[in-house]
């Protein structure tokens, strides 16, 4: 094979796959780290300085256009391999595959995406963009303040509920399956995979879950 | 006959490749619980015949299971209600009188319908031709015992080696992937010492026309091992996946 | 016309070495203008094929599947033999021989046999370089098991599956000259006739099965590998599709058909269940190993449980017969397929069959899996006086590792656990040894006409070993027709190939054309499988398990009653252009029709009781062998070969066989 087939083919899209959902799952942990300094509680004094920290330091800064590079291709890989997929059954069944050995989420992962891209947009549009501006007008920007503010209100909150569960499905099936498509498979790791896996998937989007839900409880202060 | 079940069956009817097909509704009679699922269609295509009517056609050969040549996506799955078994192995007693049975053709580009419930699976054989064998010619061969081969690979070789090539993991996945196809063939010789050789060039060769053919991606869902018709392949089918990606950027 | 066997003169140890170094060669450069067409995808077929073109020719090759993969090869079960003797047990090419030539009842070529049995070995070391998967040992080596009743250890097999995994491995070798360019491959393609140009087959005319469209393909020489014809019997193990149909066109073309009533009625498989049983399935033979066959004593048990008033389980030990182990001791359960057949046949006869139907006995696993693994088990577990019930929970783990897939099909097919209660099995027609008669270098009658495997007549005699059709449709294909075709195919390279407008493509053409049309114009009132039933029960009950000087003519007058039946009431539906399944068996029962016809005709004319065929006539009447088989070495000692003079007309030529190295003795296994 020559290397522009290499890495056109099925096999090597779906390592892309992997790989940026590898590297976008690194990142959930970096976050959830720094966010959860909010449970200190100290009014978002240590939260703060992290936050200023990530804003600001060069190296975060190279990784952060990595990231938005990595979801990029990401997004699109998965389109690409949707589509192709769709276009492999032209013709559906009358009576649909009942699909007795796989879960629903694993089937959906197109759909949980895109919820998850509906979340981001406005995510980013409550964070990452008033962030932005601050560090460009070269202002001090309490993230803090900001976090505190949008979960003031219900909606956001629901919003953001339904943002980390869809995560929650969506991690629960491409963590592991990540580590398949990459050709990973261990008669003994791959179970540990699969748990670890599987408690990913559950605490890290309860975090998340936890810090609207504690600032509009009023039990962050 | 001696059966006392009565069943409605939705058939699906498409005179060929160009046409559009249709599901049609037959009613069938007498059927007996200890008649394989394709008796009764042998009791509907004599009815039809009597009726002057064409017969429904469907692929089938052995009837015991194992040459992989019936398809019937029978309400809803791949080889009826039962796991790991045929079509042809598939037994009435399975089924309820009165039940309604909506019966299709494998759903897959890569694999059109020819006619009713047949559809053509040549892209299997030209998968295979691309890199699915040992480059050995006749007369090649040492002997036999002079390359040991350790029992568990050559078991698991085995297992991968038991794909009958029916389709049903294609015609299940949501894809229509045929990456359980592919991995066994691919594990079943890669897994052993002689086919190790080539294993790289063998997956790039069969992955270029698999993807070729028009088959889906594998997203992991795992929903073909359940209708796979030959047992052990599904203990294994994560292992055969691994393989074959692993084997692909080898080298 | 005197047949000629051209077999080579010589030591019989000698003769295929010696010979395959003299057969003249082709050079390179004229194999690639020398056109093969292959009929037939199995074990014969695909290893042929795939031989042939990796030395050079350019091979098309046929069959009636979606793919090459499906032949029927794949359905064999058990195992291959080779005489490698890596169980260190005395096996070697001559026993091989000797135990196929006699288990053939002396019916068999000798210079065929042997070289069978030599070139055994390589087929092991082929399929295993190719990555065929068979069993091995926790050091490695392959492993091998007894068979059949032989004395040594020399099957190979892969669990239950070795015909899908040789074939598999003969096709992906197929595949791969696919793949290079080297092999045409036409699946869903139906050979209808052969071409004969001067005399020489140079080609076919095929339908393709998917539009209807007949087409003609050249060839500089045909193999028909398409197998056996147990489908005369509409009940069979065989797949639906076998059929005669090349075979029967190549006789009618010229080609003599060779012995064709041996047929082999395998003794376990799993019983008719009512009308409108499509198939039979067979439950391997190894499971003969293990199991007891009886019947009741009494007839008014066997009423009983046919009524449904009693089960197996009800029968008292003393209240059974274990008819093989009483009549045979020396072997008891593990006599020949056919001895064992026709003794479950004569206790139904007699009216102790144990199933609505009256046509079935018992294969009992009950005592070997609780007193002997269950025992085993016990004792190993440290379990002091262990129960019934413990025994038989111990024994029936062993007994699933050992055959559990088979367990599992039973239950499938009949709805009843076998591990409770006795399986149910009846014989039913597995294999024929009959086919196309070749030569030494598998050339019929005709130039140019070759038929390999199962589809010829040569190796097995009057009845085959288990283990032994793989291994002959491999031999065939991988290490015989490679060396011998060259004997012709040398003298063709001045042939150039003939284009398929010659007038013997385009007449061969009309022919079937003609017979297509004749099928349609029928608008008969029956379907074809009405027909293939009725003739299934006439072969059944007159040309089945036993025969005789009456039954055999009234077979014959009612063969032809129904030809001109089929004739006048098929009814064949659909168009000749389109996909048409009932059109594709029509022809194939018109063929089995004159089949039957001529195994008939065969099976009266051999006034013995040889292997498979048993004539009634031809019994031991006093000593201890009393009702058995009794063989005619004076007047029967050859192969009857046929000649298709005109219809409902066959001349019998006789081909003597003479036995230079083995003793011939008369069977005995009591």
């Amino acid at each position: 094979m020559s290397n522009s087939e290499l890495f056109t083919s099925s096999i090597a899209k779906k390592y892309v796959m992997a790989l940026t959902g590898l590297f976008l799952i690194s990142f959930l942990v970096i976050h959830c780290t720094i966010n959860s300094l909010i449970f200190v509680n100290d009014g978002g004094e240590t939260f703060n300085e992290a936050a200023h920290f990530m804003s600001h330091n060069i190296v975060i800064r190279i990784l952060e256009v990595g990231l938005f590079f990595g979801l990029v291709l990401h997004m699109v890989q998965s389109l690409i391999l949707t589509l192709k997929n769709r276009k492999a059954r032209p013709v559906a069944y009358a009576v649909a595959p009942s699909n007795e050995s796989s879960k629903w989420y694993a089937r959906s992962m197109g759909i949980l995406g895109s919820l998850l891209l509906l979340f981001l947009v406005v995510h980013m549009s409550n964070f990452w963009v008033p962030t932005k501006q601050a560090v460009f007008a070269d202002l001090e920007h309490n993230s803090f303040e900001a976090m505190k503010t949008v979960f003031a209100e219900w909606y956001f909150v629901a919003i953001y509920l339904v943002g980390v569960g869809s995560l929650s499905y969506h991690l629960m099936h491409g963590f592991q399956s990540a580590f398949q498509s990459l050709g990973l498979n261990h008669k003994k790791y791959t179970p540990v995979i699969k748990t670890v896996g599987f408690w990913f998937s559950i605490i890290v989007p309860a975090i998340f879950a936890a810090m609207p839900l504690a600032i509009y409880l009023g039990v962050i202060e | 006959m001696s059966g006392n079940m009565n069943l409605t069956l939705k058939v699906w009817r498409q005179k060929n490749a160009e046409q559009k097909g249709e599901l049609v509704t037959y009613p069938v009679a007498n059927i007996s619980p200890d008649m394989s699922f394709l008796e009764m269609f042998d009791v509907l295509n004599e009815q039809l015949i009597t009726e002057g009517k064409e017969p429904v056609a469907f692929d089938h050969d052995c009837r015991e299971g194992i040459c992989g040549m019936c398809s019937m996506h029978i309400n809803g799955r791949a080889h009826g209600p039962n796991n790991g078994v045929t079509t042809c192995q598939l037994h009435m007693r399975s089924f309820n009188d009165g039940d309604t049975i909506v019966v299709e053709p494998w759903r897959a580009a890569a694999f059109p319908v020819v006619k009713d419930l047949v559809v053509d699976r040549s892209s299997f054989d030209r998968i295979i031709a691309k890199g699915g064998y040992i480059s050995v010619n006749t007369g090649n061969a040492q002997d036999a015992n002079n390359l040991p081969v350790p029992k568990v690979d050559a078991d698991k070789a085995f297992e991968a080696a038991a794909c009958i090539g029916c389709g049903a993991c294609v015609a299940t996945c949501k894809n229509a992937s045929a990456m359980l196809f592919v991995s066994a063939k691919v594990s079943q010789l890669a897994l052993l010492p002689q086919g190790k050789v080539e294993a790289t060039e063998r997956v790039q060769n069969m992955v270029r026309q698999m993807d070729l053919e028009g088959f889906g991606n594998c997203t992991n869902t795992g929903a073909c091992e359940v209708e796979c018709p030959k047992g052990k392949i599904i203990l294994f089918s994560e292992n055969f996946f691994s393989e074959m990606r692993r084997n692909f950027f080898l080298k | 016309m005197t047949l000629d066997a051209k077999i080579p003169a010589g030591d019989l140890d000698k003769k295929w070495e010696k010979y395959k170094s003299t057969i003249p060669l082709v050079n390179p450069a004229n194999k690639r203008s020398l056109e093969i067409v292959v009929v037939g995808s199995g074990l014969a077929g695909a290893a042929a094929a795939a031989s042939l073109a990796e030395m050079g020719y350019k091979v098309k090759v046929f069959c009636f599947q979606d793919s090459p993969r499906r032949a029927h090869s794949i359905a064999a079960q058990g195992g291959i033999n080779a005489a490698k003797n890596y169980q260190n047990d005395g096996d070697s090419v001559y026993r091989l021989f000797y135990d196929t030539i006699k288990g053939g009842d002396y019916r068999a070529r000798e210079a065929n046999v042997h070289r069978l049995a030599e070139v055994s070995g390589s087929i092991i070391d082929q399929c295993v370089a190719q990555g065929v998967p068979l069993a091995r040992e926790y050091g490695g080596m392959l492993s091998n098991r007894s068979f059949g009743g032989t004395q040594v250890q020399r099957t190979f097999y892969a669990a239950g599956q070795t015909g899908q995994q040789l074939l598999l491995g003969a096709y992906s070798a197929l595949q791969r000259q696919v793949g290079l360019g080297n092999v045409e491959l036409f699946a869903r393609h139906e050979m209808l006739e052969v071409v004969t140009i001067d005399g020489k087959a140079r080609g076919i005319i095929a339908r393709n099965l998917i539009n209807g469209e007949l087409e003609r393909h050249f060839g500089h020489a045909v193999l028909l590998c398409t197998g056996g014809y147990g489908n005369v019997f509409y009940l069979s193990t065989n797949a639906m599709g076998s059929n005669v149909t090349a075979a029967w066109k190549a006789h009618k073309k010229g080609a003599f058909f060779g012995n064709p009533c041996y047929t082999q009625i395998h003794p376990t498989c799993i019983p008719v269940s009512g009308d409108h049983q499509s198939k039979l399935t067979l439950m391997s033979e190894s499971l003969r190993n293990d199991g007891r066959i009886w019947v009741p004593k009494k007839k008014e048990d066997c009423v009983a449980i046919r009524e449904g008033k009693k089960k197996a389980i009800d029968i008292a030990e003393d209240d059974r017969d274990y008819y093989l182990e009483r009549r045979y001791p020396a072997f008891g359960n593990l006599v020949p397929r056919d001895v064992a057949s026709r003794a479950a046949k004569e206790r139904c006869d007699a009216g102790f069959g144990i199933n609505k139907t009256g046509e079935a006995v018992y294969l009992d696993f009950a005592s070997n899996m609780k007193y002997k693994y269950g025992k085993q088990e016990a004792l190993v577990k440290g379990i002091q006086n262990p129960t019934e019930e413990q025994l038989h929970a111990l024994g029936k783990a062993v007994v699933k590792e050992k055959y559990g897939n088979l367990f599992d099909m039973y239950k499938q097919i009949t709805g009843e656990d076998p591990y409770e209660m006795p399986m149910m099995i009846y014989p039913a027609v597995h294999y024929t040894m009959g086919g196309v008669w070749v030569d030494y270098n598998l050339m019929t009658t005709v130039p140019g006409l070759y038929a390999l495997g199962e589809a010829n007549f040569s190796d097995h005699g009057a009845n085959r070993l288990g283990a032994s059709a793989l291994m002959q449709g491999l031999a065939d294909g991988y290490f015989v027709i490679p060396y011998t075709i060259g004997a012709y195919l040398s003298n063709e390279i001045r042939t150039k190939a003939i284009p398929t407008s010659h007038e013997a493509f385009v007449s061969a053409e009309n022919e079937v054309k003609e017979r297509i049309n004749k099928f349609f114009s029928i608008k008969g009132t029956k379907s074809v499988d009405h027909f293939h039933k009725r003739l299934g029960k006439i072969m059944w009950d007159k040309c089945g398990m036993a025969r005789n000087d009456a039954g055999l003519k009234q077979a014959i007058e009612d063969i032809r009653a129904l030809q001109k039946d089929f004739w006048a009431n098929v009814r064949v539906t659909g168009e000749a252009n389109e996909f048409n399944p009932e059109l594709e068996k029509a022809g194939r029962v018109a063929d089995f029709l004159e089949l039957g016809e001529l195994m008939c005709i065969d099976a009266l004319n051999r006034v013995e009781s040889c292997g498979g065929h048993f004539r009634e006539e031809s019994a031991e009447t006093e000593g201890e062998q009393e009702g058995e088989a009794k063989r005619n070495d004076k007047d029967f000692m050859y192969v009857a070969a046929w000649e298709y003079k005109a219809p409902n007309t066959f001349e019998l030529h006789k081909e003597e066989l003479k036995y230079e190295v083995i003793k011939i003795s008369q069977r005995s296994y009591k």
